[in-house]
């Protein structure tokens, strides 16, 4: 096992992963984003797929039809050609702006969330809409951003007990980071707002509405809005719009 | 007329399948498509159709289905019982019914998941480039009592062929190579993994299949907290509490927890046909045997029509027995029956 990154393993028979580094870090995702866009760029015909999760990028392939050693061979000579650690966020990225609701009976642990991170709920609120939030992966469920990266205050830990359910388009927190649900699910994380943003429009021409580098800033609404929004939501843009990033 | 089924009762646990949507793992969404797609290539081989075909996955309990045309269809995966009217109906087999006929299928005898498949295959709705349903994603639905499953147009005519089955259905021993994290569980801690007898918990579903055993649980060493990261079909993740959890294909696409190893594609029809309470040992191989085995399931699965046989009825199956003429023509042993 190397101890030095990026690494390179063979996962199952389905592709190989190259791993940035061992913990979370905003370089390694940076990383992991170029690598892949720079591995589809070569066209290579093993490639049947790629993805990217938190700080590594995976490529799909059929190990029983292209050799693993020819593909690491391939992967360490693309991974020797720049620092990928330095590379420049995607190309083609939006800004969102998206309603939520924050605390009460649609976000029920807005206010312990801001307790373990040390603020009043109207603090924890005016910070939760005054950061924009990035896309450092979508991934778990379908369409399903994770969002980085808040103060270090917002470190707060996922709860020992899972809620049963929480709905979809909730906005949970934990270890610093958000995440928007796809489904309703259970969750060890906290329900701090509440969306109308669906991350997954099967029959839309665009099912997944965000890409890993879109920002997102939400917005503080009422419950009243929000559910005139959540009425007339046949389209599942849940009263968001975008604009393009620079 | 289009061919269908109409659903008259149908069991808790059908869907339409296909072999999957692939091309979506970096937007969340697993390739999904019939758990076990070996049954799905032997179906198609009896209709001499395209394995592309969609087909309909059965858990548990079938149904009953009436044919609105003359048609085509074949019984794969999990043995069940199957009736055609009041003739019973081989299984692993493929069988024409006359419009108005009435297909009963029951409880799995053997396996977990069993498949219906017609000639031309099912229309259901293509969505994102499949048929498939994907229910964790809200993708497809159930079928339902009072539904109508239509068919594409049949091309092909050939009926009454079976395939031999083969040993999946009732556990054993299932292949796997290192993953991820497999370096990071002790020699020891493999050796057991690879000596415990685990049994496939009644809980298991298309997102993966919990496996029980005696002792302790099973632990990974010397890691920090594991950055969430792709996983795949057949990786075995373990859970927290030391459980092992084989991944299937309708997973999430990312997960957390060190995985010891990862089942072959090939063993992933064992895998998932193991019913409630089979037994299952885990072997690691090389992933260069695995590179052996898995080419030559490709081709297993390529020459699967050639192996089909012609059905040969089974005395006890003809309901009308007693009307056929079972004896003229025979005379005596002594005498040539050529002559």
């Amino acid at each position: 096992m190397s101890n030095t990154y990026p690494t390179i393993h063979t996962v199952g028979l389905s592709g190989v992963l190259v791993t940035f580094a061992e913990a979370l870090d905003d370089t390694a995702n940076r990383a992991a984003l170029a690598f892949r866009a720079a591995v589809d760029a070569q066209g290579w015909d093993w490639v049947h797929e790629s993805a990217t999760s938190l700080i590594s990028a995976f490529f799909r392939t059929d190990l029983a039809q292209h050799s693993a050693a020819s593909i690491t061979e391939q992967l360490t000579d693309l991974l020797a050609t720049r620092d990928w650690f330095a590379a420049p966020l995607p190309e083609g990225r939006k800004l969102w702006h998206i309603p939520a609701v924050f605390g009460g009976d649609l976000a029920p642990q807005l206010d312990e969330a801001a307790e373990a991170a040390g603020l009043s709920p109207q603090d924890a609120v005016a910070e939760l809409t005054s950061t924009r939030m990035r896309v450092i992966t979508i991934g778990f469920a379908p369409g399903q951003p994770y969002l980085g990266t808040l103060g270090e205050h917002w470190n707060i830990p996922r709860l020992g007990t899972l809620s049963p359910n929480i709905p979809r388009g909730a906005l949970v927190a934990a270890v610093r980071q958000l995440c928007l649900f796809s489904n309703d699910t259970p969750t060890g994380w906290r329900h701090v707002g509440q969306t109308a943003f669906h991350t997954f429009r099967p029959t839309s021409e665009t099912p997944f509405p965000l890409s890993p580098g879109d920002e997102l800033l939400f917005h503080a609404t009422t419950p009243a809005d929000y559910n005139t929004i959540a009425a007339n939501n046949a389209d599942g843009a849940g009263g968001a719009t975008w604009e393009a990033l620079p | 007329m289009t061919a269908a089924l109409k659903v008259i009762q149908i069991g808790p646990a059908a869907a339409f399948q296909d072999l999957g949507r692939p091309g979506y793992i970096a937007s969340g969404l697993t390739r999904g498509g019939a758990i076990d797609t070996l049954a799905v290539h032997e179906g198609a081989a009896l209709l001499k159709q395209s394995p592309d075909c969609a087909v309909l996955e059965i858990a548990s309990v079938g149904g009953v289905f009436e044919a609105t045309a003359p048609l085509r269809i074949a019984l794969t995966g999990a043995d069940m019982t199957a009736r055609i009217d009041d003739a019973s109906a081989a299984w692993n087999a493929a069988h024409r019914m006359e419009a108005g006929q009435r297909l009963t299928i029951g409880a799995a005898r053997s396996g977990s998941y069993a498949y219906l498949h017609i000639g031309g295959g099912f229309d259901a709705p293509v969505r994102m480039g499949a048929r498939g349903g994907h229910m964790s994603a809200g993708l497809g639905k159930l079928i339902a009592k009072g539904d109508t499953l239509p068919a594409l147009p049949d091309t092909g005519t050939r009926t009454g062929y079976y395939l031999p089955r083969d040993k999946r259905f009732d556990g054993g021993t299932v292949r796997i190579v290192p993953s991820v994290q497999t370096n990071h569980f002790p020699p020891e801690e493999r050796a057991r993994f690879e000596a415990t007898s685990f049994k496939r918990d009644p809980r298991a579903n298309r997102q993966g299949i919990r496996m029980e055993h005696d002792g302790t649980g099973f632990a990974a060493q010397g890691m920090r907290t594991i950055v969430s990261e792709v996983i795949v079909q057949g990786d075995i993740q373990i859970t927290g509490d030391g459980t092992p959890f084989v991944l299937m294909c309708e997973s999430q696409t990312t997960g957390g927890y060190p995985r010891i190893g990862t089942v072959i594609p090939a063993d992933l029809p064992r895998m998932a046909q193991t019913p409630a309470g089979g037994q299952i040992t885990f072997q690691f191989i090389t992933l260069e045997e695995a590179v052996t085995i898995q080419q030559q399931d490709a081709k297993a699965r390529a020459g699967l029509a050639a192996k089909a046989q012609p059905l040969v009825r089974d005395i006890n199956d003809i309901s009308d027995l007693l009307s056929y003429q079972l004896v003229s023509g025979a005379i005596s042993a002594q005498a040539d029956p050529f002559e």
